[in-house]
């Protein structure tokens, strides 16, 4: 028998080490030699996490269990490793089997299902046949053929068809040319190319290697976020493990193809996702982005042609060149191709990674999958495409997830960040938190970016103070304008989008803030105040629990709340055993 | 120990108290484009880097001064002071801010008395906002990096937040 304990990031900060432990020092007290202990990436249903997964000595699948903290291992060693009889109280449910059941892998295929530190387990599915197909049998012209029929377009967020990008590297004159993987992830609140790089290393090399025969490159360069070193770690296990089999190096499968990878760690800047800024990181510069052209693939890393493609692209590869192009063309609407993968996270039921065909409509996502709103609250909107994204309201919510559909709309899909808001989230507040993000990490080359987002965010900190005035919303407006036309990258072009949309679908609440001084979703600190409701049984809970005396009443009678006294810090709500103390 | 630059006038002294980075700059300091990757091994030996590293750095590497403190203040990365035994990274990513990191954040100033960026006076933690760890389902989430071991958790709460610091601090007392 095996037991498998899911052990991505999330899955670790959950417990799941522990839980990994604990089976490790039972199974070795009860002797039991025949059971083997092994671990996988992420699975992507984070909300049930630790996972782990019993296998019967023919390798199938007998249970999977859900949640299992340390406290209930002796249970499945007792009754399932030893008895033989699976413990289904502790299994994962027909409800949550759905959350998988629904979605279509591509991407993710193998993670959660092999062990990312194991290269054998990767071959045993398929892996690297993509890429021995493409280096002995097939021309550069004939692998971006396939890409082209394929459709696939970049998943980092713009959606650039990936076929043009190889053939502009690769017809650009010069024999030294670089393959640069993206996995810097920087929306925050996107976390599939970390769950690719910590559950299935294999597949981005296998993609980078086809990607880099096709385009003619020399080496592969992966620049990573610092802040993921499980992923960095698992990458490093995998070339190393690629390079002994000869997937990597010199001459493979006796070809004239040579073609080696490093990483190279990032150190922490939104802005190196521009392509650019990225390779000038590369060089230990700033990463302060230049302008197009020259393009990268004509003047890239070290003023070679290079390519720059996403995790979560180079993955889909693979898949592809074993597949075919017309198999992924099937998946997906009519121009956004196969599938993509979305982090489902905020107020949201079951979070996790999801990863479906692009068509979907975004309340499939939310609700068919993710379960809904967490507390059965009402669903307000979702966030898309991070910092450079905007929110879609509910009302939108049968919006395909295609690239075009979501665009009508003023979001992007962009990496594929879904964070979804109840009627508990304000809007301003959100557009104020993004444009807080984008001051702080723009580079500050141009005027418009830099002190234009520093103005953006003065105001809307204003608003959500209560400090709004006539003409706030006007002005915002002109600034983002003034922002899209100034901005020379990405960055600033698109970091008035949440300010925008915001306005564009929600724009009675910056007028509720501005003129009523109002926050009707409670989640400014400074427009709301607390009341004492007639369900107060006089039990002086909350009287006790403030901390500047603002609470009086006597035993056994409703207490009230000094409004000038009090300092909002939400300790009597906290405290109140009767749901007396409301947020107005 | 000698500084390997002989143009440098540190007449070996700096080398000497640097030790630990001459293995790194061996290895780094020729190869073009090698400067991050120089400042975050020199950051991982320090815990930060002193305005005597980065002119150790430079004389190593003939790059100037005031370049790598240009590239060590863009970075989100780099740290000029130094940081407590724990480093509280708190994650303000998107999710997070929709599940209360702000409420998190508060705990931990109003426990520690701390703000974002600053250390304890026992030198036991210091308090980093960060923009995302990429754990967001399980948000609102922190990450406490010491030199064994970091550690991920999610789910916070005040309440849960006070008892990992508590903990920590009943560990090390």
């Amino acid at each position: 028998m095996k037991v498998v304990i899911g052990q991505g990031s999330c899955g670790i900060a959950t417990g799941a080490k522990k839980t990994s432990n604990a089976f490790e020092q039972l199974v070795a007290e009860k002797g039991l030699t025949d059971v083997v202990i092994d671990k996988t990436g992420c699975i992507g249903t984070c909300y049930l996490e630790p996972i782990v997964d019993v296998y019967n000595d023919e390798g199938d699948l007998e249970t999977r269990y859900v949640r299992v903290q340390p406290d209930k291992v002796a249970e499945i060693v007792e009754k399932h490793l030893i008895g033989k009889t699976p413990v289904e109280e502790l299994a994962i449910s027909d409800e949550d089997k759905n959350f998988l059941d629904q979605q279509q892998r591509v991407v993710l295929r193998n993670c959660g299902n092999i062990n990312p530190e194991k290269i054998d387990e990767y071959i045993a599915v398929g892996g690297y046949e993509g890429l021995k197909k493409v280096v002995t049998s097939m021309t550069q012209d004939e692998v971006i053929q396939v890409i082209k029929d394929a459709g696939l377009r970049g998943r980092g967020g713009a959606g650039f068809p990936t076929w043009f990008k190889w053939n502009a590297a690769k017809q650009s004159p010069g024999t030294e040319k670089y393959m640069v993987c993206n996995a810097d992830e920087g929306d925050p609140g996107a976390f599939m190319d970390r769950s690719v790089l910590e559950g299935d290393p294999h597949s981005l090399i296998e993609g980078m290697a086809i990607g880099g025969y096709a385009m003619g490159a020399i080496e592969g360069i992966v620049y990573v976020r610092a802040e993921y070193p499980l992923a960095i770690e698992r990458l490093e296990i995998a070339m190393e493990q690629a390079r002994e089999r000869g997937f990597l190096g010199k001459n493979l499968f006796g070809t004239d193809f040579s073609f080696d990878m490093r990483i190279k760690a990032g150190a922490g800047a939104f802005v190196c996702g521009e392509e650019t800024a990225l390779i000038a990181s590369l060089e230990g510069e700033r990463g302060m982005p230049r302008l197009k052209p020259p393009f990268p693939a004509q003047k890239g890393y070290w003023q070679k042609p290079t390519n720059i493609n996403n995790v979560e692209t180079f993955a889909n590869v693979p898949w592809i060149m074993t597949n075919g192009g017309e198999a992924f063309a099937a998946m997906g609407s009519e121009k956004s191709n196969g599938t993509k993968v979305f982090a489902l996270a905020g107020k949201i039921k079951k979070g996790g990674l999801v990863e479906v065909p692009m068509g979907m409509t975004i309340r499939e996502v939310i609700f068919g999958i993710g379960g809904g709103i967490k507390n059965d609250k009402k669903f307000k909107a979702v966030q898309l495409g991070g910092p450079s994204g905007g929110c879609v309201p509910e009302y939108l919510a049968d919006t395909p997830v295609t690239y075009e559909d979501i665009a009508t709309t003023g979001a992007i899909v962009g990496s594929g960040g879904m964070i979804v808001m109840d009627e508990t989230t304000c809007m301003v507040d959100m557009a104020r938190f993004f444009l807080d993000f984008t001051k702080k990490e723009s580079c500050g080359k141009c005027n418009y970016c830099r002190i234009g987002t520093k103005r953006m965010l003065e105001i809307l900190e204003r608003i959500t103070k209560g400090e709004g005035r006539d003409g706030d919303i006007e002005l915002l407006e002109e600034l983002a304008a003034k922002i899209k036309d100034g901005a020379m990258c990405g960055l600033g072009q698109t970091a008035p989008n949440p300010v925008l949309t915001t306005l564009k679908y929600f724009r009675n609440e910056y007028e509720d803030h501005i003129y009523n001084k109002k926050c009707t979703a409670g989640a400014c600190k400074a427009l709301i105040h607390y009341e004492i409701t007639d369900k107060c049984v006089g039990c002086t809970k909350c009287a006790r629990n403030c901390p500047v005396g603002a609470i009086t009443g006597a035993v056994k009678q409703q207490h009230v709340i000094d409004t000038e006294k009090c300092i909002k810090c939400g300790k009597c709500e906290e405290n109140c055993n009767f749901g007396a103390i409301v947020r107005k | 120990m000698t500084c390997k630059n002989h143009n440098c006038q540190c007449g070996g002294n700096a080398g000497q108290e640097f030790a630990e980075l001459a293995p790194v700059l061996d290895k780094y300091a020729k190869v073009p484009g090698s400067l991050i990757t120089i400042l975050q091994k020199a950051q991982d030996i320090y815990g930060y880097l002193s305005i005597d590293a980065i002119n150790y750095i430079s004389e190593c590497t003939g790059i100037k001064a005031a370049k790598i403190y240009g590239v060590a203040t863009f970075y989100a990365q780099f740290r000029l002071q130094p940081v407590g035994k724990y480093l509280l990274m708190l994650c303000k990513g998107t999710a997070c801010h929709v599940n209360g990191a702000d409420m998190v954040e508060e705990a931990i100033v109003e426990h520690l008395g701390i703000k974002d960026g600053e250390t304890t006076e026992d030198g036991l933690f210091t308090l980093n906002n960060v923009a995302c760890l990429g754990c967001c389902s399980l948000a609102p989430v922190m990450m406490v990096k010491s030199a064994e071991a970091d550690e991920t958790y999610g789910n916070l709460t005040k309440d849960k937040v006070k008892a990992i610091l508590d903990e920590i601090r009943a560990r090390e007392a």
